[in-house]
């Protein structure tokens, strides 16, 4: 058989954390297959596994039960080709924004030369044009976010984990890069899972739409999203993309 | 630095920041504070109270030991070792915890000796250090040495331990090996750690000086101190506090004044 092999592969994973009395089904077994090329957006109420389910497939947390497969093979650990753009953005706080973006490509041998340039394109990108030699410190919480996506998407990777990663921008700054994003998808023909709140960016973004419910954690439905391409403002005000709004909010206050 | 608590931007806090107390330099305060001690301690002096000497005994008894030398060679002698046996004491504690956080076994091996030898008063060194080391220099290091090490390492250890997840695993996403993740994350994150080490460190380097001293010492501010107890002269032992607090003092500023170069990144919450 030519079956496509997925690009993620969750074959009945399944996560409790602590033991005894005390411990907690974070993630019942549960399977899923993101396809090579596919943007998938995540969305559930807190505390429904979203952030383990995408760290298994990171390598960082390890499922109780079943597997998870990256391209057939099953994921051993992390690697450089699943970037991770981590809820808590993760930034190393000793390092400027120019150093944290170029973190990645100097681990990967990249010239220092190169590495420069390359930081400097995608902190343009994410807008930290002049907060290159700036400690994450002084930063806001939304440029804090926007470089740790430049230090993920520095080292072009197949697979893009990204946890929430613009929680906390302004409507303006995520429209822009959501934008951003889907034409960084396009061109590079990348992965991506996305985790987020905001239904209205779960829709825009996704070619698929997981929604999860907790309690145990698990997958609620999947939709499949067949709104045009390229996403534009006028999709986005569009009665199809209303309907898809509809289907996912109700999916996810579980009526 | 000092009106710089307004994150959370209520209104309330701008008269306060304006007016009074707040806007005085910290400096200032401080020297309003050691002023008023002194105060004090003029008023105390005056009263006549047994055990405390006036202000200008202390002065005098410090102006004595200057003329006849005494001062400067004790000085530098205790200054020597504490120096000394700080510097080997934090050199040798910052690897062992930096190896006892990283490995497990390691860990397993050390800790507990560490813990049982930290209850250990460094005093109670000295016959041990005598038998080894002889009467020189070599056990008044020793027990400094002894000292500096035991104060340290467990806070550097614990920074080590304490090494935010999430940013081992944001280095391990960008492709760092276990080396890589010890040298380019561990180690800086542990970083104030090692700082509030070392000043632990220096604190309890100062406070073994008089237990140090006890070794057959010749000359040495603690040494003196000893002297002058035998001889019930309070404005010397007096004296010799303050000069050892005060060179205590000294270095903990200028190890504070590095501080900000060197670990200026992290976020004051
Ligand atoms: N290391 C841990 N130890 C114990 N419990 C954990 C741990 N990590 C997650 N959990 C629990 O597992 C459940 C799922 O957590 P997870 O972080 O995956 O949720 P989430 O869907 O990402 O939530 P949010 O939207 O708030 O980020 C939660 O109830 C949480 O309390
Ligand atoms: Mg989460």
């Amino acid at each position: 058989m030519n079956a496509v092999i997925p690009k993620i592969e969750f074959a009945g994973v399944s996560k409790s954390y602590g033991t005894g009395s005390k411990q907690f089904q974070a993630i019942e077994p549960t399977s899923l297959a993101i396809e090579d090329r596919s943007f998938v957006t995540v969305v559930g109420p807190s505390g429904c596994g979203k952030t383990t389910l995408m760290l298994m497939a990171a390598g960082l947390v390890e499922p109780d039960t079943g597997s998870v497969k990256v391209s057939g093979k099953p994921v051993k650990g992390p690697s450089p080709d699943r970037g991770v753009v981590f809820q808590q953005f993760a930034l190393f706080p000793w390092l400027t924004v120019q150093k944290n973006v170029e973190f990645g490509l100097k681990l990967a041998g990249v010239p220092a030369a190169e590495s420069e340039s390359r930081a400097r394109q995608y902190i343009d990108l994410v807008g930290l044009t002049g907060f290159e030699n700036n400690l994450p410190k002084t930063l806001s919480g939304g440029m804090k976010q926007r470089c740790a996506i430049a230090r993920a998407w520095a080292v072009d990777p197949e697979i893009l984990l990204m946890d929430e990663p613009f929680g906390a921008l302004d409507a303006l700054t995520r429209v822009a890069l959501n934008n951003q994003l889907l034409d960084a998808w396009s061109q590079r023909k990348s992965t991506v899972m996305f985790i987020t709140h905001d239904v209205d960016e779960a829709v825009y973004l996704a070619t698929d739409i997981v929604v999860m419910a907790a309690r145990p954690g698990r997958i609620a439905k999947r939709i499949r999203v067949d709104l045009p391409w390229p996403r534009t403002e006028e999709v986005r005000f569009s009665a199809e993309f209303a309907e898809y709004r509809n289907t996912v909010w109700h999916a996810v206050h579980g009526v | 630095m000092s009106g710089r608590s307004n994150t959370d931007g209520g209104g309330t806090e701008i008269p306060e920041a304006e007016s009074g107390v707040t806007r005085i330099p910290s400096w200032v305060l401080n020297l309003i504070s050691a002023g008023v001690a002194i105060a004090l301690w003029f008023v105390i002096g005056a009263l006549g109270i047994r055990g405390i000497p006036s202000p200008f005994e202390v002065l005098q008894a410090g102006i004595n030991a200057a003329q006849k030398g005494l001062l400067w060679t004790d000085m530098l002698a205790s200054f020597r070792r504490v120096t000394l046996g700080l510097i080997l004491g934090v050199l040798v504690a910052i690897p062992t915890a930096f190896i006892m956080g990283w490995y497990r076994v390691a860990r397993a091996i050390v800790e507990p000796w560490i813990q049982f030898l930290r209850t250990v008063p460094p005093i109670a060194l000295i016959p041990l250090v005598i038998v080894l080391f002889g009467i020189g220099e070599t056990p008044k290091v020793m027990i400094i040495f002894f000292a500096a090490f035991m104060t340290s390492v467990i806070s550097i250890y614990q920074g080590v331990v304490d090494t935010d997840r999430t940013l081992i695993n944001a280095a391990r996403v960008l492709g760092a090996t276990d080396r890589q993740v010890f040298l380019k994350v561990v180690v800086p994150a542990a970083m104030p750690f090692v700082f509030v080490g070392v000043r632990i460190a220096l604190a309890a380097s100062w406070g073994t000086l008089i237990a140090s001293e006890l070794v057959a010492a010749q000359e040495g501010l603690g040494y003196r101190m000893q002297i002058a107890g035998i001889y019930f002269d309070l404005p010397t032992i007096y004296f010799n506090i303050l000069v050892i607090g005060l060179i205590g003092y000294a270095m903990d500023r200028l190890l504070q004044a590095s501080e900000g170069r060197l670990i200026g990144w992290q976020e004051r919450k």
